[in-house]
């Protein structure tokens, strides 16, 4: 067989093995990604076929729709703090768990049971949101009947007939459902961590003890700069889990695609999902798609920089 | 199997007594009571956080066996029967459907998204060509997009192709959008399998193909093992995709919810109905299938996930 015809045939199976995946995901992935960015510029009802190109207008409404700049603002206050919660959460419980046991003969270990725990702290991963949402519904139960409620007046600390109305309080929605993204995401990052800090070698562990570093010292001094990868990474995607937020706020919260009570808890996707689906304003919802987009590469970026720091091999 | 027999702790058990870990000089004592103190601390978080985790499950389940005055009079009351009719009526008021639904869907979009996924990931990954490189970015950028930027377009394309509200049009949806981490996952697999076999089947006269169905997948085992469970998972449990294309485009078509949009449409159905030992029936019902394929992959499922996130 000549050089010429393996060569074909080589090609002829890349392109074959290619052609369906690729297809597939050229149809409903990539081409609707950039179709967003054309209709963005256009008026488009997504009921009638004809369209006007608008220009810069959907980008202009959305600097004054003050909706979106109130929903603009909350994915920004949980872009802060979901990543900041959850990643101190989750490093905390990690090194108790890989680092918290006793100390002595054995240098540094984990506690007993640290199977169990990764175990159990990993469960809220696999229910969907849908689950989380009923069950975060029910916890947050404006009666007696809500666990939160109930223990609380258990506990004598609020009165039966004044219960809290976590969902509709303004100023307490936004971070009752941050409790939600953050109780789902804990067990996952502390999973994350402890794989990251098993792949340290014992040894370095050992001498930082031989050397006389306390609990802490080790923590700050060792664990955490050879951990800053997982870091860095971890605070990307619990960023980009912050600018969806959809599910939970548009099926814990009240209004049409929640968002309620009176926008306090709208974040940006469920104003895109109100424009198109209930307003009929697709031109208008693919621009906020776009500064979905923006916003994600630009934190994505920022978080990279900021959290650069001189990586360490080992 | 190694020689040396592992001591299986359970749960909750105490660190076992270091060897040698009695009479030691004084300064040894005292970073081992720190170490103690320490240990009861650490376990004292660490028990709290899994009670939090564990406890509302569990009431969660508990609500379906009481009955809707009970819910909505105290939270900590204890149910006063034991019977299962709230899981029966559940399962008929569409939870099954929307199990049936699901399964449907699922049947045919894991098994794709795992044989397109490895083709195309197997294909970037031991044959060099030209714009191999930026296939291979282009299948991976997909995964920092948000889903919201394509959804508006993702819709009417659905739509132009008449496949709204339909199983087969959410099947190649979601094989779709599970490609950027199928792709990323096995295409670091398949760089891991040594070449000499590829060769030695070469040499045998195997065709590209015939080496791909018959070497390198079977190889390639532990590697879909752990992505098949991911996308399982991740398409079990998606929501914003089924909640924009499933929807009943006319009063004659059929309810083809999956079971999480069904689950918030019940939701909905039971806060009017106010028949709420239903929805956590229904909620315990959805809840229970994972818990049970996590419980037997756990290992897989972590350590898969891990090593996605972390490469």
């Amino acid at each position: 067989m000549s050089h010429v015809a393996q060569g074909r045939g080589k090609y002829g199976f890349i392109a074959g093995f290619l052609f369906a995946p690729l297809a597939l995901y050229l149809t409903f992935v990539i081409w609707p990604y950039v179709q967003t960015f054309g209709y963005s510029f256009t008026n488009w009802t997504g009921q009638s076929p004809t369209f006007d190109f608008v220009g810069t207008d959907n980008y202009a409404a959305l600097l004054k729709d003050e909706v979106f700049r109130g929903a603009l603002w909350h994915n920004l206050l949980l872009l802060v703090f979901v990543p900041l919660v959850t990643i101190l959460l989750a490093l905390f419980f990690a090194f108790m768990v890989n680092a918290g046991g006793r100390g002595g003969a054995g240098g540094v270990q984990g506690v007993g049971g640290s199977r169990f725990y990764k175990v159990v702290y990993f469960f809220p991963q696999v229910l969907s949101l849908a689950i989380l949402s009923v069950l975060f519904g029910a916890i947050y139960r404006s009666d007696e009947g809500g666990l939160l409620n109930g223990f609380l007046t258990g506990l004598g600390l609020i009165d039966a007939n004044h219960p809290v109305e976590w969902l509709n309080e303004p100023n307490l929605v936004l971070w009752c459902l941050l409790l939600v993204v953050v109780w789902h995401g804990v067990g996952f990052y502390l999973v994350l961590f402890s794989a990251a800090m098993q792949s340290v070698p014992k040894d370095i562990y050992e001498a930082a003890l031989l050397d006389g570093a306390g609990r802490a010292q080790t923590f700050f001094k060792v664990t955490l700069p050879l951990l800053w990868d997982s870091v860095q990474t971890s605070a990307v995607y619990l960023g980009i889990a912050a600018m969806d937020m959809f599910v939970l706020v548009s099926t814990m919260t009240s209004g049409q695609f929640g968002g309620g009570p009176d926008h306090h808890s709208e974040v940006m996707s469920t104003v895109l999902m109100r424009n198109f689906l209930y307003f009929g304003k697709s031109g208008y919802a693919c621009a906020m798609g776009v500064v979905m987009l923006a916003l994600t590469m630009i934190l994505s970026v920022i978080t990279l920089r900021a959290t650069r720091r001189e990586r360490i091999e080992f | 199997m190694t020689a040396q027999p592992t001591v299986i702790k359970a749960p909750g058990e105490k660190a076992a007594e270091q060897p040698g870990g009695a009479g030691r000089t004084g300064k040894r004592d005292g970073r081992r009571s720190e170490g103690m103190a320490l240990n009861v601390f650490s376990h004292g978080f660490l028990v709290v956080w899994a009670i939090m985790i564990v406890l509302p499950l569990i009431w969660l389940a508990l609500g379906a066996f009481k009955t809707d005055a009970q819910i909505g009079g105290s939270a900590l009351s204890w149910p006063s029967n034991w019977h299962f009719d709230a899981f029966g009526r559940a399962w008929t008021k569409g939870i099954g459907g929307y199990f049936a639904n699901t399964l449907i869907v699922l049947v045919f979009s894991v098994p794709l998204t795992m044989l397109f996924g490895s083709m195309a990931a197997y294909v970037l990954a031991r044959y060099p060509f030209t714009g191999n490189r930026l296939i291979y970015y282009f299948f991976v950028s997909g995964a920092m997009f948000p889903v919201f930027l394509a959804l508006v377009p993702l819709f009417f394309m659905v739509k132009r192709f008449d496949m709204l509200n339909t199983y087969q049009g959410l099947i190649l949806v979601y094989v779709a959008y599970s490609m950027p981490f199928t792709v990323f996952f096995m295409h670091s697999f398949f760089r891991t399998l040594p070449t000499a076999i590829h060769e030695a089947a070469v040499i045998d006269g195997a065709s590209d193909t015939r080496i791909f169905f018959q070497v390198m997948l079977p190889m390639a085992k532990p590697g879909l093992i752990s992505v098949g469970i991911f996308n399982i998972l991740g398409q079990w449990n998606q929501y914003i995709l089924p909640a924009v294309l499933m929807q009943p485009q006319t009063s004659a078509d059929p309810e083809r919810y999956m079971l999480t949009q069904g689950l918030i449409q019940l939701q909905y159905q039971m806060g009017y109905e106010t028949d709420l030992p239903v929805l956590f029936a229904g909620a315990t019902i959805a809840m229970v299938p994972m818990l049970v394929v996590y419980l037997s992959f756990q290992r897989q499922i972590q350590a898969g996930l891990t090593s996605a996130t972390l490469k």
